[in-house]
């Protein structure tokens, strides 16, 4: 009697939790749907709109699908209709925003990896002071030393150019890398260096052979974030620099912002998705990457 | 010809001072281990003498060179350390020849060296895989062939058995006592390990404070502690120290304990001093194992002590007595039966027992 009541309320209370489970599981999922939508919503009405025709988005609404995959705004955006002036087109200043980001990713990179190793194991007097300072570099709004950099840049004569843009955004990115490798390698045992000295092997190999070939978690971290920052960047790009040799961002903004005629949705959210490509795929390769470097610390062995 | 001397050498991190005047030499051959608390400046001390760390004062020779401002590379050492710090991205092979390369050693040489040290250390299986890998104790081997292959006047060691479980830890203890015995070259061993340097060790030296509190031979570093530092830090568990006072009558010295009216007659003691003893505070020391349940010498001598507390570890059992309000710690076998809060005869072996002065702590 006594058990039978026992395994009947037992039942009971299973199934309660079983309903509040599903519930739960439910309710969890819809979060995750509406959250999910939200964010891919735009992308969406981006990639919708860019492959309808002019006279498509005048008569469907901003969800409505495409008729068909009209590739026209897409070439439009990247190499322009081909009359002379008053034409702005990408091809140009994703080129010139190549040529940017990639010299100003490795030399951030590069100097970074190096000041991360001198801080940590090379360690001298005031060295934490070295640090604080170059902390405060990730904390400074950028606006704040939008003159004096102009200034600088037209001292060395590279002002407007993608040479010092290069400049720029190596200088600005050297905080944020140091703090990266220098978190990294805190957790790199400094035996390691101790018994690379004994073995014989000075400053610079004990960087190169020693230290260099275990840091491609952190590496990936920090050209991910320097390379999405630094192309995405548009207050340096847009003040240091203009006309021919303006990055893409810059380049995105005239083309949306200055047309005097009749606006080209399709052809303007082509050149927006053009823009962001690069980032896409960098994220995409090294995506993976860069959650596990985030989350490594301690190098074993 | 010292193989290695360290003369008055002191050094400070800012106004910590780490090491205060060390000296110390080291015979050719020699097992040295610097043992120590953690902070006590030991492993300074080895970085010192590997070339890592700067010196303020004093200078260090090998085979009587002045080598204080020579190199790390230059100073003919090798060094495993406690992490044994491989370096991850190379092989046991490459870890192995690193430091023959950078010497710029001919590619012959080196295939000897390299063939040579992985069989002794039976690590040749191995050349191709990565520190990661490896197994600890295969990664403590390959960190030894690493240092072995240099062919090096001195082995420094840092602790390099810390991080290896228990059971390994002591067969890492013997392979490192073998390889001594086989090559016979001269080792400087830091360790907190007191087991490991009693039974490694040719010469221990004991540090505390920056200081080098007793350097001497393990027997003697057991039987005769020069201070109560050394009393206390090295068996487990440590010397018993009876406060007390000596007493001299017509030329018999004996120890009573503070509160208590039991003589000791303390006659067969080695003093370094005979002068000034009657009335001096001490300090009585004496081992648990050296406290027997059974006579076992003629000089033993005997005592009623109440038992307080039993600790069984299985092969042996340590009590606890009171000693005129004092605690006087014994280790039995376990298979002798003790009651607790009885009077219980006991007997101590005066041949083992030690004396410090109770102010200056150093051994009378």
């Amino acid at each position: 009697m006594q058990d039978s009541l026992k395994s009947s309320s037992y039942q009971q209370l299973e199934q309660k939790s079983k309903y509040t489970n599903m519930f739960l599981r439910w309710f969890l999922y819809f979060i995750l749907i509406v959250f999910a939508s939200y964010f891919i919503f735009p992308l969406y009405v981006m990639v919708v709109t860019s492959l309808k025709t002019m006279e498509e988005i005048r008569q469907g609404t901003l969800l409505s699908w495409p008729s068909g995959l009209n590739l026209e705004s897409w070439a439009v955006a990247w190499g322009g209709r081909g009359y002379g002036a008053g034409d702005t087109f990408l091809k140009p200043y994703f080129w010139n925003s190549i040529k940017m980001v990639v010299p100003a990713v490795f030399f951030s990179t590069f100097i970074g990896a190096m000041t991360g190793y001198v801080l940590t194991k090379w360690r001298f007097k005031g060295d934490q002071w070295v640090f604080l300072f170059l902390l405060f570099g990730c904390f400074i709004p950028f606006q704040a030393i939008l003159l004096p950099m102009a200034r600088t840049l037209g001292v060395l004569g590279i002002s407007n150019s993608v040479v010092g843009l290069v400049l720029v955004h190596t200088v600005y990115g050297i905080p944020f890398t140091t703090l990266f490798f220098r978190n990294y390698y805190v957790s790199v045992p400094t035996e390691l260096v101790k018994a690379a000295r004994i073995d014989g092997a000075g400053f610079f190999k004990i960087f190169f052979k020693i230290l260099l070939p275990i840091s491609a978690p952190i590496i990936v971290v920090t050209v991910i974030w320097q390379f999405t920052q630094i192309w995405n960047d548009f207050l340096f790009g847009s003040t240091f620099s203009f006309g021919e040799a303006a990055p893409i961002q810059v380049a995105l903004n005239n083309m949306v912002l200055s047309s005097t005629s009749v606006k080209e949705y399709n052809v303007d959210m082509a050149s927006a998705i053009i823009a962001g490509i690069p980032t896409l795929i960098v994220y995409v390769l090294a995506g993976k990457y860069f959650i596990r470097g985030l989350t490594s610390g301690a190098v074993k062995g | 010809m010292k193989t290695l001397k360290i003369e008055e050498l002191s050094k400070n991190f800012g106004s910590t001072e780490v090491l205060r005047k060390i000296n110390l030499e080291i015979d050719e051959g020699n097992f040295l281990v610097l043992l120590g608390p953690s902070g006590c400046g030991k492993s300074t001390l080895l970085n010192i003498i590997a070339g890592l760390e700067t010196i303020n004062e004093g200078n260090v020779f090998i085979d009587d060179y002045n080598v204080s401002k020579v190199e790390p590379k230059d100073r003919n050492i090798a060094m495993v350390f406690q992490s044994y710090a491989l370096y991850p991205s190379m092989n046991v092979r490459e870890n192995m020849i690193f430091g023959l390369k950078q010497a710029k050693t001919s590619k012959d040489k080196i295939e000897e060296q390299l063939e040579k040290v992985s069989k002794f250390l039976q690590v040749d299986q191995l050349l191709e895989r990565k520190p990661s890998q490896l197994s600890g104790g295969q990664r403590q081997r390959v960190a030894i062939g690493r240092a072995l292959v240099r062919e090096p006047r001195i082995f420094l060691f840092d602790e390099p058995l810390s991080n290896l479980d228990a059971k390994l830890r002591v067969e890492m203890r013997r392979e490192i006592k073998k390889l001594h015995q086989q090559l016979k070259t001269t080792v400087v061993y830091v360790t907190h390990d007191q087991t490991e340097a009693m039974s490694l060790g040719t010469r221990i030296a004991i540090m505390n404070h920056g200081v080098i509190q007793q350097n001497d031979t393990p027997e003697n570093i057991y039987n005769k502690p020069s201070n109560t530092f050394v009393a206390d830090f090295i068996g487990s568990p440590s010397m018993n120290l009876i406060k007390g006072t000596l007493k001299e009558t017509s030329g018999e010295i004996s120890f009573t304990a503070s509160g208590s009216n039991v003589e000791i007659p303390v006659k067969g003691y080695e003093f370094k001093d005979k002068s000034n003893l009657n009335n001096k505070e001490v300090y009585f020391g004496i081992r648990p194992e050296h406290v027997y349940f059974k006579k076992s010498n003629e000089s033993d001598f005997e005592i009623n002590l109440r038992a307080d507390l039993s600790e069984y570890i299985g092969h042996e059992q340590i009590m606890t007595f009171d000693y005129a309000n004092q605690e006087l710690l014994a280790k039995f076998p376990s298979i002798i039966k003790i009651e607790l809060a009885k009077e219980t005869k006991l007997f101590f072996d005066l041949t083992q027992t030690s004396l410090f002065d109770a102010q200056t702590e150093e051994r009378i």
